[in-house]
């Protein structure tokens, strides 16, 4: 991992072409004072969701011992590139939610650029794993390119690359100057109405980091409420959120799928159509804990159908 | 027998990051625990406040298990950082045991 951060940029590196495709055809400028920041998460989990599948079935077996030989492999040769295909579902999913949050932004008349290729993952991982000299370097390095861009405002799309960008970058970069919003607040602040009302039932699953790490709580309710849905609370949810399990899967699958069941079963019982998330890791987590009874669907989906008007599609 | 490695006891009292010198042992963060892994975190973090380094890398694997969700620290009464305490363990054995 570290030495793919520090000689590719990225945990887990796919191709500018797949980070990108998302906004093809959305005309969105090169670079500019606002940003919207993807950090590269939605556009990687296909890829992660197709590696875990594989890593899965080497977990418990005899090949399972060797799995550590890749680590030198991959010093010349990105091992990443076959460690699983993503399904053509999962790419169109993922990419529509981007494509969803841009939108939904154009459509409230906020004015934002795209980095496009020039964009890098923020690093979480790295963070999260305690490889803190490998992700001061890499941070160092997203800043750099976010200062030579002329970047001052980012808009960030997912819960991991808020607190990194907002949070965590501060306190590994002296002077660090970026202002960071996630999409999610700056739409409540645009304050748009509802181009048609919702008349459905939802449970939001509030993720972790969002809920206890950058306060993000009540904007997702503010927003599914002014759209018409009603939305309906757990016992586990806001500050005392459940977590999906993701976190874990790469290292330990099977623990991070028991969680993911669990949580699922929670939003099942709050009897709503649809549970509202708004991270990537925690969409491919639940939708692969089982077949759920109920729509396990990105928040972006549920407000694009509500806010969007068409016209800027 | 337990053996303390005043080093890393040292380096644990030194750290910024590591304040679990509050926790009471009450055990809600691991009642909360998603993961439900009981040696985590009062136990661990009680190890590395003594020193006892052995103790430590006998969890490795519970330490890089922890999804530093929060959940046991949004209630826990000391308001210790469990999370960052966790990310801490994870950095010193990052460097000293796996020399990364």
């Amino acid at each position: 991992m570290i030495d793919n951060l520090r000689i590719r940029g990225s945990v887990l590196p796919i191709a500018a072409r797949s980070a990108t495709k998302w906004a093809k055809g959305l005309d969105i400028p090169r670079g500019g004072k606002t940003v919207i920041y993807t950090g590269l998460m939605y556009q990687l989990l296909p890829y992660i969701t197709a590696s875990v599948r594989n890593l899965e079935r080497f977990e418990d077996s005899f090949w399972g011992k060797f799995v550590f030989v890749a680590r030198y492999f991959n010093k010349i040769l990105n091992v990443s590139k076959f460690m699983g295909f993503p399904s053509k579902a999962d790419l169109t999913e993922y990419n529509q939610i981007l494509r969803n949050i841009a939108l939904l932004l154009r459509q409230a008349g906020v004015e934002f650029g795209y980095l496009h290729e020039r964009e890098l993952y923020s690093g979480a991982l790295a963070y999260d794993l305690g490889a803190d000299d490998a992700f001061r370097l890499h941070a160092s390095k997203v800043y750099e390119r976010l200062k030579q861009d002329g970047v001052q405002s980012l808009i960030t799309v997912d819960p991991h690359t808020t607190n990194m960008l907002r949070t965590v970058y501060p306190r590994f970069i002296d002077g660090y100057d970026m202002h960071v919003r996630s999409y999610l607040e700056v739409l409540v602040e645009r304050n748009m109405p509802a181009a048609r009302k919702a008349d459905a039932d939802v449970v939001i699953h509030d993720s972790c980091v969002y809920a206890r790490y950058e306060n993000v709580i009540e904007e997702p309710r503010t927003l599914l409420d002014r759209a018409g849905y009603r939305v309906k609370e757990l016992r586990d949810s806001k500050e005392m959120t459940h977590c999906c399990g993701g976190p874990v899967e790469s290292l330990y699958p099977k623990l991070a799928n028991r969680i993911g069941k669990k949580r699922v079963q929670q939003l099942e019982n709050a009897g709503a159509q649809n549970a509202a998330l708004m991270c990537p890791i925690c969409l491919a987590t639940l939708k692969k804990a089982g077949r759920a009874k109920i729509q396990i669907t990105d928040i972006s989906n549920l407000l694009a159908e509500a806010y969007c008007d068409g016209q800027f599609n | 027998m337990a053996k303390v490695n005043p080093d890393f006891a040292q380096e644990v009292k030194a750290s910024e990051e590591f304040d679990a010198a509050a926790c009471m042992n009450c055990g809600v963060c691991s009642a909360v625990c998603p993961m439900e892994i009981e040696l985590l975190p009062r136990r661990v973090f009680r190890y590395a406040l003594l020193g006892l380094e052995d103790r430590v890398l006998e969890n490795t694997g519970n330490i890089y298990s922890c999804l530093l969700c929060k959940m046991c620290e949004a209630n826990c009464p000391a308001e210790v950082h469990i999370a960052e305490n966790v990310r801490f363990l994870r950095y010193y054995l990052n460097k000293n045991v796996f020399k990364l």
